[in-house]
C-alpha cells in the first residue's frame, strides 16, 4: 500500500486542487488527446504525464478524472496507490537504490545509507534541501546478479561499490 | 590479414548497466583510427552475468568471448581481436575461448534461452534464421484443439509461480462463451532474484511475441496486451519496437502468418506495485485501477480483462510454447522429473560468484546450481541461507539444498520453486533482518483488502522488533516467539492471495533455521547446517 508520506504529499481528494500552469496544462491536454481513447487509460495517461513533467501535479487530477469520467478521488485513489507516480516534483536527480535481498546480500543498504548521508536525504525526507537530488529506495531492477544495483536519471549502473557510488554522485557536478 | 571485424556487444540492460556503450564506443573510436571495417551487433546477454560486458568476436573457430570488458580495456584488447578473426587465436587476460564451449554455458539445456544471446534481438531476419516463427506457422496449420491438446500434452505449467498447468487454463478460455477474449502477458516479474523475463524481452522479444500469437489463435482472442513493470523502461522500449516490425511484416496484426485471424498486441507500464504481478490486481491495473486483488470466482479465464474470458501467463510460459509447437509436445515433455516437465531457466543471484542464468531441465538440485554454476559465494564467504522463489519464497539452509528442483518435491519440504529466483547470502546475513525486511516489504505492498496482511505485516515487524531487542529477557523473548506464529498462522490462512499467504514462508523459514539469528537457542536443523558447513 502507498507509503502515508506518499499520500499526505497530494491533497486530499476533497480538497481544492491548485490549478495548473499553462505549460502544464498544455502537457495534460496533449496527453489526454493521444491516449483517452485507449481501452483501460488511466495508467497510460498518469505515465505520460509524469514521463513529461517529472510529475502529476496535483491539479491535473480534476482534468484528467473529467476526460475519463470518473471521479476525482478514484484518480486520486490511483495516482497514490502505485508508488512510481510523484504528486510533487522529484529533485534534479533522481537516485533509486535497490533494497531488495538480492541486493542486501552484497551491500544495498549500506549503499542507501552512504547515498542519502552524502546527498542530505533521508527516508521522511526523499529530497535534499538544495533540490539537487532525491533518494528513494526500489524493489528490484532486474540486476540481481550483478547487485547492488542503482539506477540515476533512468541510467542502471550494477556491481557498484562505495567508490564507484561515489563517483557516480560526482558527475552529476551537483556535490560538494 | 584483412582488416574486417564483427563484434558482439549486449545491448540487455544486465550489460549496459556495467558499461556495454561505453566500451562499443570505445571499439568504434579504435575501428576509426586503424581504418578497420567494424560491425557491432547488439546482441542479448548469454545470461553469463558476471562476464558482463561479454565481448564476443567472430572467428573461423565459432564466436570467442572476452569478460568482463571495459572501456578502458579495449586498447590491449584490440589487436587480440583482430588476430582472432584472422583466425590465429590469441591470449589476454580476459579471454574465454569458444563462446558456447565455455561449462557454465554447455552444461545448460537451453530451449527457452537458444537464441538469447546469439541474435540481435531486433532483426527479423535473424530470428527466422534461427527456428523463429517455426511453432507460430506449424499453430496456423492446425486447429485450436489441436493447439490446445499440444500444449496440455507437453505439460507445461505456469512459471509464474503458481505452476497451474497452461493447456487447462487455455482450454477453459477457448470454452469459455463470448466472443471477445484477452491474451495477458504477465511481465511484472517483481521477485528479487529473477530477470529471466526481462532477458527474453530484451534479448529475443518476437519469442515472446510468438507464443502470445499462438495462444490467441487457441483460445481466439484478438487482442493482447503485456503489461511490463515500470522499472524495466529498456525491455518497453524493445518490446515496442519489435511489436511495430512483427506487425509490418504480418506476423501478428490483421492477417497472423496468414490465417485470415487478426491479433494486435499493445504494451503497458506497471508503475511500481509489487502487487500488480498478482493475475488479477494486474487486470485492476490494466483496466485504468488501482492493483486491488480480486476474489476468485470468477476466475479471470471466465471473466477477466474488462469481464472478457482472458488468458494470462507469465514470459516464461508464453515463451516455452513455440518450441513445443515447433518440435512436439513429446519432444518438450521428456525434459524433466514427475509432474514437472520441460526446463526453467534458473536465476543465480545475490551473494555468488558466478551470477546468471542456468536454463536447465527440472530436477537438479539445488547444491548443483550454487556449487556447480554459482562457483560459491562472491565474499568468498561459506553460504548461509538461499532464498528461492522470490520474496514469499522460504530460506533454504544447506540440510535442503539436495532435494531436487521439482514443484511437488519442494512443496513437500514447504518450499517453492516459484519464478525460479535464488538468491544466495553468505554467513554474515542477519536471518531476523532479512525476515523483518519479508514483513516489511508485505506492508508496502500489501493491497490493503484482507486485514492479516494489511495490519499484520505491521505487526509482524513490530513483533520481530520486540524479539531481537529482548534477547536478554527470556521471558518476554518466549512470547514474542510465539505471537509471531500465531500471526504467520493467521497471514497464511486468512489472506485472500499469496502476497499475506505466503510471507510467512521466508519469516518461519528464517526463525526455523536460523533460530540463533534471532536469539533462540540453536535448534536441531540449525545445528545440522552448522556441522556441515
Ligand atoms: C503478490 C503476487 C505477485 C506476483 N507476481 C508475479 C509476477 O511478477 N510475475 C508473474 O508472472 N506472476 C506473478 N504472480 C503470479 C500470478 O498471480 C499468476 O499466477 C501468473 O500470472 C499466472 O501465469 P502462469 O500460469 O503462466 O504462471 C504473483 C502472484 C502474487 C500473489
Ligand atoms: S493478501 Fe494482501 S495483497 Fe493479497 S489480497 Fe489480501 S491484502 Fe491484498
Ligand atoms: S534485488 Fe536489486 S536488482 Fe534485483
Amino acid at each position: 500500500m502507498n507509503a502515508p508520506d506518499r499520500a499526505a504529499a497530494a491533497p486530499s481528494a476533497g480538497g481544492p486542487a491548485p490549478q495548473l500552469n499553462p505549460a502544464e496544462q498544455a502537457v495534460v491536454d496533449a496527453v489526454l488527446a493521444e491516449r483517452r481513447h485507449l481501452a483501460g487509460a488511466l495508467l497510460p495517461i498518469l505515465h505520460g504525464i509524469q514521463d513529461r513533467l517529472g510529475y502529476v501535479p496535483p491539479g491535473a487530477q480534476p482534468v484528467i478524472a473529467r476526460a475519463l469520467q470518473l471521479s476525482r478521488a478514484e484518480v486520486h485513489g490511483v495516482v497514490t496507490f502505485y508508488h512510481h507516480f510523484r504528486s510533487e516534483p522529484a529533485g534534479r536527480h533522481v537516485l533509486q537504490v535497490c533494497r531488495a535481498e538480492a541486493c542486501q546480500a552484497c551491500g544495498g543498504e549500506a549503499l542507501l545509507a552512504q547515498a542519502r548521508e552524502r546527498l542530505g536525504c533521508s527516508e521522511a525526507q526523499p529530497t535534499n534541501a538544495a533540490r539537487s537530488h532525491t533518494v528513494e529506495p526500489t524493489y528490484c531492477l532486474g540486476l540481481c546478479a550483478q547487485s547492488p544495483a542503482a539506477m540515476l536519471d533512468g541510467r542502471l549502473h550494477a556491481r557498484l561499490t562505495p567508490a564507484r557510488l561515489e563517483a557516480l554522485l560526482a558527475a552529476t557536478g551537483e556535490i560538494a | 590479414m584483412s582488416a574486417a571485424l564483427t563484434l558482439y556487444v549486449p545491448r540487455d540492460s544486465a550489460a549496459l548497466a556495467v558499461g556495454a556503450d561505453a566500451v562499443v564506443d570505445a571499439l568504434r573510436a579504435q575501428a576509426a583510427a586503424t581504418g578497420t571495417e567494424l560491425t557491432v551487433v547488439r546482441n542479448g546477454s548469454r545470461g553469463l552475468l558476471w562476464l558482463e560486458v561479454l565481448l564476443e568476436v567472430a572467428t573461423p573457430q565459432g564466436r570467442v568471448a572476452y569478460g568482463p570488458v571495459s572501456a578502458e580495456d579495449v586498447p590491449t584488447l584490440w589487436p587480440v581481436l583482430l588476430a582472432d578473426a584472422a583466425g590465429q587465436g590469441g591470449s589476454h587476460p580476459l579471454r574465454q575461448g569458444v563462446t558456447e564451449q565455455i561449462p557454465y554455458l554447455a552444461r545448460q539445456e537451453r530451449l527457452t534461452f537458444a537464441r538469447v544471446g546469439v541474435t540481435d534481438p531486433l532483426s527479423l531476419g535473424d530470428y527466422a534464421a534461427h527456428e523463429g516463427w517455426a511453432g507460430l506457422k506449424a499453430a496456423v496449420a492446425q486447429d485450436s484443439a489441436a493447439i490446445l491438446q499440444a500444449v496440455t500434452h507437453s505439460g507445461l505449467r505456469g512459471r509464474g509461480g503458481a505452476a497451474f498447468p497452461a493447456g487447462i487454463k487455455w482450454r477453459t478460455v477457448a470454452q469459455a462463451p463470448g466472443s471477445i477474449k484477452y491474451v495477458v502477458c504477465n511481465a511484472d516479474e517483481g521477485d528479487s532474484g529473477t530477470f529471466a523475463d526481462r532477458m527474453v524481452m530484451e534479448g529475443d522479444p518476437y519469442l515472446l511475441i510468438e507464443g502470445m500469437a499462438i495462444a490467441a489463435l487457441a483460445v481466439g482472442a484478438e487482442q493482447g496486451f503485456i503489461y511490463v513493470r515500470s522499472e524495466y523502461p529498456q525491455a518497453v522500449a524493445v518490446l515496442a519496437e519489435a511489436i511495430e516490425r512483427a506487425t509490418q511484416a504480418g506476423w501478428i496484426g490483421a492477417n497472423v502468418a496468414g490465417s485470415g485471424k487478426r491479433f494486435d498486441l499493445q504494451v503497458r507500464m506497471g508503475a511500481g506495485s509489487y502487487v500488480c504481478g498478482e493475475e488479477t490486481a494486474m487486470l485492476e491495473s490494466l483496466e485504468g485501477r488501482r492493483g486491488i486483488v480480486r476474489a476468485k470466482p470468477p476466475l479471470p479465464a471466465l471473466q477477466g480483462l474488462f469481464g472478457q474470458p482472458t488468458v494470462i501467463n507469465n514470459v516464461l510460459t508464453f515463451a516455452a510454447v513455440p518450441t513445443i509447437l515447433a518440435r512436439g509436445a513429446d519432444f518438450y515433455r521428456h525434459y524433466g522429473v514427475g509432474r514437472s516437465h520441460g526446463t526453467l531457466p534458473f536465476q543465480l543471484a545475490g551473494n555468488i560468484r558466478h551470477g546468471g542464468l542456468v536454463e536447465k531441465a527440472f530436477g537438479l538440485t539445488l547444491r548443483e546450481l550454487l556449487d556447480g554454476f554459482g562457483g560459491g559465494t562472491r565474499s568468498g564467504r561459506p553460504i548461509k541461507a538461499v532464498q528461492v522463489g522470490g520474496p514469499l519464497g522460504a530460506y533454504l539452509s544447506e540440510s535442503q539444498w539436495d532435494v531436487p528442483l521439482d514443484y511437488e518435491a519442494y512443496a513437500a519440504i514447504g518450499a517453492v520453486v516459484g519464478h525460479g529466483g535464488i538468491v544466495v547470502h553468505d554467513d554474515t546475513a542477519d536471518l531476523a533482518a532479512l525476515a523483518r525486511y519479508a514483513m516489511e516489504f508485505c506492508a508496502l505492498e500489501s493491497c490493503g483488502k484482507c486485514t492479516p496482511c494489511r495490519i499484520g505485516s505491521t505487526r509482524g515487524v513490530e513483533v520481530i522488533d520486540r524479539l531481537v531487542a529482548n534477547r536478554a529477557n527470556p521471558q518476554v523473548h518466549e512470547q514474542q516467539v510465539t505471537l509471531l506464529r500465531d500471526l504467520c498462522d493467521t497471514m497464511l490462512g486468512g489472506s485472500l492471495c499469496a502476497m499475506g499467504g505466503m510471507t510467512p514462508y521466508p519469516v518461519l523459514s528464517a526463525l526455523n533455521h536460523y533460530p540463533a539469528d534471532f536469539g533462540l537457542a540453536p535448534a536441531p536443523v540449525a545445528s545440522e547446517t552448522a556441522a556441515a558447513n
